[in-house]
């Protein structure tokens, strides 16, 4: 390694130094970035930095999880609502790719994330020793920056490079590969932040013309029309964000990562893009006359076919990562930077505007989109099984919209991310970019602990709660207070909605026969209650919501339930299916 | 080689660090982007590497997106693309032949003078030709060689290449970058010319 002209060696400076295994050094370095939570699990090549956590409890906690992918989306959880880096311990070998998933959906999903695993010996590596993995290998598409430590004197360095790369620019996850050697030999130990490399620039310098020309094209607009997504929350942005749409008056829908920016009864909120997102939204997108990305990256789930989207606008896209740019919409103007400093510069160039009928536009669709779909989905009149969407409506009411919204994937987290409401911001997580099953569980373990003055709600499936059940025996060890409100249909229910409406009804391996989840849950000193009649519902959520620790709440759903709107994938986002027999 | 096709070349700078060919490669397979030829070499500034890789495409915004996406990479300096007309470039082949068979041919003046070749190696076994040059000079001897001696053994090198411009973008942009960095190091030191 060769490291000339980049971030001096920490035994180059003139800090006192000391010396100590490289486990120990590992574990002053987390310190050293403020971390205080921790989730992994133990194995044999990580073995002497479990050892050094243990003299450290104190100050480090150590959330002892059931398998690595818990792991990793419980610190997924952890950052999206906390602003700090998730950090992972993992073994090597089964324990490093029992981890892909996560560090994949954190990719996807830009979620900052430091990831350590074990490896062998550095003198057996590559002689497919005992739980050998090339983790570096297999991981290199799949983050930021991958790196192996082979030497004790590297683990600081490493550690330092890894929080500053994991968390400035557009976030990602890191994986620090340490070989077992290198985290026994001792080395002296000073650390250095890292806050230059000189080739990684987060920070894009901002230019001014196109502020400039941003704004130019904005106080022209007369139907202007912006798209939110989580980089205004990754950014920090929020205020920023606001103070932009209200001045210029901006109308705007969200994306699943973006939802909880601003407050979903924000005027000026139109609600969620995209395949299973609000209509009008959706439609208003292919009309309006310029186009206002801010931190978002025209994902196919929000965009449908490429050629059919907003082809009759002009289009600004803010972002902060060049490749973002161009690379599935074209746009007019490319606004590089950091949201939080490029949005106040353009705010002060836009006039004070309002724009009264282009928002009535609005209206109808939302109108229709209620008699359609919504009123029937919330407030069912004619009794029937319980709907999906009326859990959540109940849920967030119950919580008076204050509570973090974690969901799994499928159509539970399409309900849950169309009805929750929110009025702070980082109250959603959600697997958006991979779509991991599995997900919801842990990651709400994580988020507990990163906001643990906060309601924490899980929403999860039949299906996606078996793929992380085992992580009933986090909660339980730890007495973490999750509520989880299992939307219970005996389907893989997402599957079977397009099996439903693409595959003539063929229901091939979508029925699931399911355990008595209570049951399984009491098994973990989890209080539990199954509801299969809506009169019981208003007094199960009160139950779970006062009870004190964590609760399952097991609520039987329709059967053959369906999440509407939808735009088929890869269709035009105006072609939009309302189910019953309904059109636009 | 694809006639409907541009050739680009893609330059890439990066810190000499273990495992960024993988992460250059993994960019061009997920694009589904064929690698032509590969020449990777320390460049002039000490610790840094110069990657020079050709590709074919029928689309320039393909091209932008690919280097963005290198350029992205944190062990990256810097990335661009360039067509044939911006750049001066070379590739190196050697041609083994049979020292029976050249005998055989008689006089080889007539090669050597049309197309420039070096002799770097004459035994009793054989012969060795070098020739650089373009893509379509080192074939072209190729071809020759083949059809009228035979040729026993035959390698051309990747494409190395310079841009026609005046100015080395990297320089200036490692010394732009120095400068940012609050005055710690200073930028004449550390940047020579390419």
């Amino acid at each position: 390694m060769n490291r000339d002209n980049q971030t001096p060696l920490t035994t180059s400076l003139s800090v006192e130094t000391e010396t100590i295994p490289g486990s120990e050094v590992l574990i002053r370095s987390l310190m050293a970035e403020g971390v205080d939570t921790i989730f992994g699990y133990p194995g044999g090549a990580i073995m002497p930095v479990f050892d050094a956590l243990y003299d450290h409890k104190d100050k480090i906690r150590h959330i002892l999880v059931r398998h690595e992918q818990g792991a990793l989306h419980a610190a997924q959880g952890y950052a999206r609502v906390s602003e700090k880096v998730g950090v992972a311990l993992v073994t090597s070998g089964p324990g490093a790719t029992n981890a892909i998933t996560g560090i994949t959906d954190a990719m996807m999903d830009s979620t900052p994330l430091v990831v350590i695993a074990g490896q062998v010996n550095s003198t057996l590596l590559g002689s497919d020793a005992f739980q050998e993995a090339d983790v570096i290998g297999v991981t290199q598409p799949i983050t930021k920056w991958a790196y192996q430590v082979r030497r004790a004197e590297d683990i600081a360095w490493a550690v330092s490079r890894a929080f500053y790369i994991a968390s400035s620019g557009r976030p990602g996850p890191v994986v620090l590969d340490i070989a077992k050697d290198a985290q026994v030999l001792k080395c002296d130990y000073a650390y250095q932040k890292t806050t230059f490399l000189r080739s990684y620039h987060p920070l894009p310098e901002v230019e001014e013309d196109k502020i400039k020309m941003a704004a130019d094209l904005i106080n022209s607009a007369k139907k202007p029309f912006a798209l939110i997504g989580q980089g205004v929350i990754l950014g920090n942005a929020e205020e920023e964000l606001r103070a932009f749409l209200e001045k210029g008056g901006i109308p705007f829908g969200s994306t699943i990562l973006g939802l909880s920016a601003i407050p979903s009864d924000h005027p000026l909120n139109q609600g969620m893009l995209g395949m299973h997102g609000n209509v009008a939204p959706n439609i208003k997108t292919n009309e309006c006359d310029v186009l206002i990305a801010i931190g978002m990256r025209f994902d196919d789930r929000v965009t449908g076919d490429l050629k059919t989207y907003a082809k009759q606008a002009k289009v600004i896209h803010f972002d902060i990562d060049l490749a973002e740019m161009d690379k599935n919409v074209k746009t007019t103007v490319k606004v590089l930077g950091d949201a939080k400093q490029t949005l106040p510069m353009v705010t002060r160039l836009i006039e004070n505007k309002s724009y009264p009928e282009w928002l009535e536009e609005f209206k109808p669709y939302e109108q229709k989109e209620y008699d359609c779909i919504i009123k029937n989905e919330l407030y069912p009149e004619n009794g029937g099984e319980i709907k999906m969407g009326e859990v959540v409506n109940k849920v967030t009411e119950a919580t008076q919209n204050k509570a973090i919204c974690v969901t799994d994937v499928g159509q539970h987290q399409m309900m849950a991310t169309r009805y929750f409401k929110y009025n702070q911001s980082r109250s959603m997580v959600t697997s958006g970019g991979l779509g991991t099953m599995g997900f919801g569980l842990p990651a709400g373990i994580g988020a507990k602990y990163g906001a643990p003055g906060r309601t924490v709600c899980i929403f999860v499936g039949d299906g996606g709660l078996q793929m992380t059940i085992q992580e009933f025996g986090t909660i339980m060890e730890y007495g973490i207070d999750v509520k989880i409100i299992l939307l219970n249909n005996n389907y893989l229910g997402m599957v079977r909605q397009w099996q439903e409406l693409f595959f003539d009804e063929r229901y091939s391996e979508t029925h699931l026969k399911n355990p008595d989840f209570i049951k399984i849950a009491d098994a973990y000193n989890i209080r539990g209650r199954k509801v299969t009649q809506r009169a019981e519902l208003d007094a199960a959520i009160q139950e779970m919501l006062q009870h004190k620790g964590a609760y399952l709440l097991e609520v039987v759903v329709e059967t053959k339930g369906m999440v509407y709107p939808m735009v088929p994938a890869g269709g035009n986002i105006t072609n939009i299916i309302l189910g019953n027999g309904y059109t636009l | 080689m694809d006639g409907n096709k541009t050739l680009y070349t893609i330059t890439i700078f990066s810190e000499n660090t273990v495992g960024v060919l993988n992460q250059i490669a993994t960019i061009f397979t997920r694009r589904q982007l064929n690698i032509e030829t590969l020449s990777v070499s320390p460049s002039a500034i000490r610790g840094i590497h110069k990657f020079t890789i050709t590709t074919f495409s029928d689309d320039e915004e393909v091209m932008k997106k690919l280097v963005r996406l290198i350029d992205k990479r944190v062990d990256i300096l810097k990335a661009y693309f360039n067509t044939d007309e911006d750049l001066v470039h070379q590739e190196l082949a050697l041609y083994k032949l049979s020292t029976d068979k050249v005998m055989e041919h008689g006089s080889i003046e007539y090669l050597v003078r049309k197309y420039n070749i070096r002799i770097l190696e004459a035994n009793k076994d054989c012969v060795v030709f070098l020739k650089a040059g373009h893509y379509e000079e080192t074939q072209g001897l190729f071809e020759e060689l083949a059809d009228t001696i035979g040729v026993l053994q035959f390698v051309r090198s990747g494409r190395i290449a310079i841009t026609k411009s005046k100015v080395e973008r990297l320089s200036d942009m490692l010394a732009k970058w120095e400068q940012q960095r609050n005055g710690i190091g200073k930028p004449e030191n550390l940047v020579q010319n390419l």
